[in-house]
Formats: structure tokens, sequence, C-alpha cells
């Protein structure tokens, strides 16, 4: 057993730092969104004026739903494409499985400033795949749809989190005993069945931990939609940035900030009840 | 021993429910079985007996679909089995750790059969309910796997399996998880289980004792071979080999030249029809005696030996004994004093039976 002395001494420097680098800047934004500011200056008058502001302004709720769509579309196509991967990986990958494992790893090694500027390369008006569909004469002129859209910020994001939704997904089959496939299918159960009955529900817990990353992380997103978005392509977070830089609203831009910040809490609520529900050990 | 008489199975032709046909399966360099041929009769317990690394368990999974053989065919009731994918085997397995599907209740784990072949959801109902009764296990129906006893987790699993009505059931070791007295409950319940719904059995072991108290027939594996296929009973008096012999319950191993009709054993004699030359006996322990015990044994063969050990096992006792010329015997006699010294002893000429080195 540890002295009471010790233990005080080891829990003091992190309740420190959740306390000054995580409470203290919570409370500070919570006070923030019900203050005002007029004239550069911020007033401490407590008031609901910021929360009215969002609700009667269809332009929030506006960026608010676009965000919420792009986080929805990213979760989709990574699980799309990250569960395929991760059961191609856990089942089929034979003696390369260590080396296709490292494989999708390798681009989180990669910043992720330089894969936003990969994709201003390949999508941009002079870029490589508007350079590849002139070569076929498919068009004549470059397609300047491809960058600064809501699509460009979507296949940014999927591409930078989908690893992020293989990784749970790709341990959870790893962790289905390979005696229950063969159980099923001892049973009668075809491969087909054999997957929807037994492989999906048990790697649930993982798929449903994969989602939220992509959703969460990509709900917050703001370098993707600064690089690769457009006017078009504008997200919540770069409403909030913009409110605290050039607009200099404090009080507004933490609002918002605290509704994110509810949402996020909500989803996270319902990921981790469910995650219990689905998990079987 | 709780030896039952063998409900003898017909073993006349068309009897006949799977064919094993040469069948041979390598895992790289290394050959598992050796051109094993064995036919198995509808309705019977058959048990695959073996050590470790002597086949039993691929020859299973070769049956139940989950390999293919390198060489040979395996053959059900006039169709052939090892070219069709496990889910469409009329062929059920219990596997030694059970293999519950953890997200499944035990009414949803027997009911996966069931609802795979697209069973009527009345008939799903009432056979899950049934298969539950016939394993004692209704009023678990509706809980998780994770939650029940090791027995309660293997009665699932047999009810799962038998709810499907195979024609052919393989148990792989599925006692040898649970402890010796569940273990001897759950022998006579599956006996019992296997005579009231007539599928037949093919169940594996290493236990000579299980296979000897379940079986109809016991096929002895050895090395990827087959050693020798016969009743307990058979197996138990007339052991083909001397491996068999030394496998199967407990033996001397004697020795003997065989010279115008008498074997040699160096130390005692007993006329033999073998042909001239070497040959080998097995001479179960219990059927050697103190002579003062049985005076009358017909073809006696008698002997002196000196008691280099006795152990005490209750009801019987085992005792060492070195012969004049040096020979080691084993006997198991019944109980008695404590023997020292030298006796006379006593065996029929009949129960040395002659195996294959």
């Amino acid at each position: 057993m540890y002295s009471r002395a010790y233990k005080l001494l080891i829990s003091v420097p992190p309740i420190l730092w959740v306390a000054l680098f995580l409470l203290f800047p919570y409370a500070l934004m919570f006070a923030h969104s019900f203050w005002s500011v007029s004239d550069g200056v911020i007033f401490h008058n407590w008031n609901l004026s910021n929360y009215r502001t969002l609700i009667h302004n269809p332009l929030y709720w506006q960026v608010l739903l676009r965000t919420a769509g792009i986080a929805g579309s990213v979760t989709v196509l990574s699980v799309l494409l990250g569960y395929p991967l991760a059961y191609f990986l856990s089942f089929n990958a034979g003696p390369r499985k260590e080396l296709l494992y490292q494989l999708v790893i390798v681009p989180l090694w990669v910043s992720y400033l330089v894969r936003g500027y990969a994709w201003k390369t390949i999508l941009g008006s002079d870029g490589v795949l508007n350079g590849f569909l002139q070569y076929l004469h498919i068009t004549n002129e470059p397609v300047s749809a491809l960058l600064y859209s809501p699509f460009a910020v979507i296949l940014m994001l999927t591409h930078i989190y989908t690893p992020f939704v293989f990784l749970p997904i790709y341990a959870s089959l790893e962790h289905i005993p390979r005696l229950l496939v063969e159980a099923s299918q001892d049973l009668g159960a075809s491969p087909r069945s054999t997957f929807f009955r037994v492989i999906l529900p048990l790697s649930l817990p993982g798929l449903l931990a994969g989602a939220t990353f992509a959703f969460v992380l990509s709900l917050g997103d703001f370098l993707a939609p600064l690089l690769v978005g457009g006017p078009s392509g504008t997200m919540i977070a770069n409403l909030v940035q913009s409110l605290f830089g050039a607009a200099f609203d404090w009080p507004l831009g933490a609002a918002i900030s605290i509704l994110i910040l509810l949402f996020t809490l909500a989803i996270l609520a319902l990921t981790q009840r469910l995650e219990k529900r689905w998990s079987f050990e | 021993m709780t030896t039952t008489a063998p409900i003898a199975p017909s073993l006349a032709p068309g009897n006949t429910l799977l064919e094993i046909r040469a069948v041979s399966k390598r895992f790289g360099p290394r050959e598992v079985l050796k051109a094993l041929s064995l036919e198995i009769v509808s309705g019977e317990f058959l048990t695959l007996l073996g050590e470790s690394g002597s086949g039993k368990t691929t020859l299973l999974r070769l049956i139940a679909g989950f390999e293919q053989p390198t060489v040979g065919e395996i053959w059900m009731h006039g169709t052939r089995l090892d070219t069709l994918p496990p889910y469409s085997r009329r062929v059920n397995t219990v596997f030694q750790q059970y293999a519950l599907f953890p997200h499944l209740t035990v009414s949803e784990n027997v009911a996966y059969g069931l609802r795979a072949a697209a069973t009527p959801k009345p008939e799903i109902a009432a056979r899950v309910n049934d298969a539950l009764a016939m394993v004692r296990m209704q009023e678990f129906a509706a809980a998780k796997p994770t939650k029940l006893s090791g027995g309660q987790q293997q009665r699932v699993a047999l009810a799962r399996a038998l709810v499907n009505r195979p024609k052919l059931l393989l148990l792989d070791e599925p006692l040898s998880a649970l402890d010796a007295n569940l273990r001897k409950e759950m022998q006579s319940e599956l006996k019992s289980l296997q005579r009231e719904v007539g599928i037949t059995f093919l169940f594996v072991t290493h236990d000579q004792e299980e296979a000897m108290a379940l079986s109809d027939r016991i096929a002895l594996l050895r090395d990827g071979g087959l050693e020798q296929v016969a009743s307990p009973r058979e197996i138990y008096a007339h052991p083909a080999t001397a491996y068999t012999a030394q496998f199967i319950g407990h033996t001397n191993l004697l020795r003997a030249i065989v010279r115008e009709g008498v074997a040699d054993c160096g130390g005692f004699y007993f006329p033999s029809a073998l042909p001239e030359g070497s040959a080998l006996f097995s001479l179960r322990p219990e059927a050697v005696d103190l002579f003062a015990n049985a005076p009358h044994t017909a073809h006696a063969v008698r002997f002196t030996a000196s008691i280099r050990q006795q152990i005490y096992a209750g009801a019987t006792e085992l005792l060492e004994l070195q012969t004049d010329s040096g020979a080691i015997l084993r006997a198991r006699i019944g109980a008695s004093a404590a023997l020292t010294g030298t006796h006379e002893f006593v065996f029929s000429a009949s129960d040395a039976t002659p195996v294959k080195d």
C-alpha cells in the first residue's frame, strides 16, 4: 500500500493539469457564451442573446446542418471503406497480413497538412485529376467543381479518418474466435449468413468505436474546409474560428462552441451505451 | 467401468452411413492421415480413439468439411460428401470448446441451425423447446452462454447440434474440459441420449476408458492409420497388435519362441498353434492369479514368482512379479492380505492372446 502523502503527491499534477487546461478554459468559454460584445469590448452582462441569435439566424443552422451532413457522409464512407478492408485483412490476408496492416497505418505518420495539400494538388483546376480528364478528352476545360466544395471536404476527411475507423474494426474482428465461424457453417449457415449473423454482430463494438471517431473528429474539423472547402464547404468550426478571429465576437463563438460540445457529448453518451449493450464479454 | 451390452449394429451392406475411402491428408511435409478407410454404420456409436497427433481430430474435420482430403473420397448414403461445403452437409459437430455464440441466448443458439435452414417459426420454437428439455436446460433458455458453467454449456452445444436431426453427429473430445465427476455423469447421459435419438455418433477421445464405456465400436488410430476396429469387448479380449493391447487397458507382453506347437516364454510354456519362430503374446494382468485362489484353471500354466511390489486398489490388488527367469509380470488379483516372498501363480493358456509386434 502507498502512503496517503505519496498518493496525494502523485495525484496533484494530473488534477492541476486537467483543471488548468480543461476545466478552466471550458468554464471561461461557458461564461463568455452569456456575455455580449459591443465596439470590440466584451461586456459581462449575463444574458441569453447569443443563444437567441443562434436559434433565430438560419445561417448558423445551415452551417451546422451542413457540418453534420459532411461528418455523417465521412462516417458512412469511411465505414464502407474501412470495414471491408479490416475484414479482408483479418480473414483473408494470410501471411501478408502484417505487411498490409503496416501499409494501412502508414498514412497516419504523414502530417495532416501534407495530406490536405496533396488533395489540393490532385483536385485543383490545373491538378492531376483535371489534367488526366483533359488528356482523355472527357472534358475540354478543367472541372472547377472538384476543389472548393463539400465534396472535396468529404473526400479529404474520408481519406484521413478511414484508418481511424479501420483500426477498432480490425481489432474486434481479430478478437472473434474462428471456431465460431466454423460452428456457424457447421450448423448450415452459408458464408453470407455467417457474416450477418455472427461476424457483424460480434464486430459491432469496434464498428461503433470507429464510426464515433470519424463522426466526432470530422464534426470539429476546420483544416479540411479551410484547405479544400471553399465558401460552399464552410463548416461550423470555421465559423467559430472567424467569430473568435476577424469578427471578434467571442461571446457568440463561445455559444456555438458550447452547442457543439453538448452535441458531441450526447453522441458519446449514446455510443457508449450502445457499445455496452453490444459487447459480449 | 459401466460397460453395457452393445446393441450390435447390423453390419449388413446398405446399412452403411458414411464411407471413408482411402483418405490421406497432408499438411505440408507432414502426412497426418495415411490412406485411411473406414465405414460407419447407421445408428452406431463409433469412437475414434488415439493419442494426440494420431490424426483423429483431422479425420473429424474432414468429415465436417473444415478440411479437404489430399487424396481419397468420403461418401454418405451414396452421395459424395468431401466436395460439399460444410454448410451443405447433414453433419453437425459438438466442439471441444463448445463454440456457443456469445451474442445469442441459449435458445437462440439452439435455434441457429433451424433458422439457417429456414424452418417455419412455430416449428423452430417447438423443436428448440424439445431439444432443451432433452438436455434439461429449459430453465436457462433466456440466459447468455457466458453465464453458464462448463457442463451446462456442453449440454447446450449438444442440444444445438441434435436439434437439426443430423444424420451424423461428430463429437470432438466434448467431455475433456469437464472435471472427473461431471465427466462420468455426462458419459452416461450421452450414451442414453444416443439410444434415445437414434442418431449415429462419431466420438473422438484419447481416453480409452471413455471409449470402452460409450462405444458400440472403437476405431483405434495410430500415426494416421487404423490399428484396429472392433467392439470394446472384442478389442480388449483380442487385441490385434501389441500397441492395441497396451493402449486399451494394461497388459503383459510375453515374447516367446514357438517350437513344435509349444510357446516358450523362458520360464513357462504353453501350447500354441502359431507357426514355428518368434511370437508375441498379450496376457492381461487379471488373467493371472495365485494358484491357491484358482486351482482348477483349465489349460493351466503354472509358475513361481517373487513379489516385488503390491499396490492395493480397494477391490483388487496389483502385483508386480518377478519370475525365476527374471521376467517382470503384472497380476491383478482379488483383494488379499499383504503378500511377500515367493508364490505359485497360474493363468489359462487361452488367455495368452497372440498379437502382432
